[in-house]
């Protein structure tokens, strides 16, 4: 399960995804919107997207993470438009025979995901808003 | 030779649209495609980033060629998750 939706995402339903048998570890990343940043009370975040373009960035994360870590699943949500404090922006779940992989894994596709794929924040604060500035990718130039 | 080129984030909010169609020469590379750009859109020159840039939604160097290219995306740093 790769996507991008506008649609409240449901975490259980990730997780459930790369439930398997063969699986004795399973790891649920969710990405909240917090009432603060930067010293600023956050109200509620926009969220953009490219997201034909995302979808295939997050299927390449998918494909590298089966490649670098012994894992068997991989499920990875992201959602965009308006968000509420406490919505969930972001689900990442893998599954795996054993727990420190789907770790390593799930911790590396969301700290990748926030370098790579074309997604945006918009921060709506009391007095203003502003555009979030992203985790430039070191490997870019 | 057309190429569309697509904004996000901050830069439609900077050009006023988010996409528009260009017309340039045969072998202008994403470089000559983004100069053009900035005179039409004089509040691009002044960014504090180089925008990453993909070209039919792959990421994409400022030498690539756009001959062949559909579209070319200009992306402020993302900042998804």
């Amino acid at each position: 399960m790769v996507r991008i939706q506008a649609e409240a995402i449901i975490p259980d339903e990730v997780l459930a995804a790369v439930r398997g048998d063969r699986d004795g570890a399973e790891v649920l990343f969710v990405g909240a919107v917090r009432n603060h940043n930067e010293g600023r009370r956050v109200q509620y975040l926009e969220y953009h997207a490219y997201p034909a373009m995302a979808e295939q960035e997050m299927s390449k994360l998918r494909d590298q993470a089966f490649e670098r870590f012994e894992i068997s699943e991989v499920a990875i949500v992201h959602r965009t438009g308006r968000m509420e404090i406490g919505d969930a922006a972001v689900a990442i779940a893998v599954a795996a025979p054993h727990r420190a992989p789907a770790f390593d894994a799930c911790r590396w596709i969301i700290d990748t995901l926030k370098q790579t794929v074309p997604i945006w924040k918009k921060e709506f604060f009391e007095g203003g808003e502003v555009w979030v500035d992203g985790e430039i990718d070191p490997g870019s130039s | 030779m057309k190429v569309e080129v697509r904004y996000f984030a901050s830069l439609v909010e900077l050009t006023g649209r988010a996409s528009e169609t260009l017309d340039v020469d045969e072998g202008a590379d994403v470089r000559t495609v983004w100069s053009v750009l900035v005179t039409r859109h004089p509040a691009l020159s002044g960014l504090s980033y180089r925008p990453l840039v993909a070209c039919d939604m792959d990421y994409a160097d400022w030498d690539t060629p756009v001959g062949g290219v559909r579209e070319v995306a200009f992306l402020p740093p993302v900042s998804g998750g």
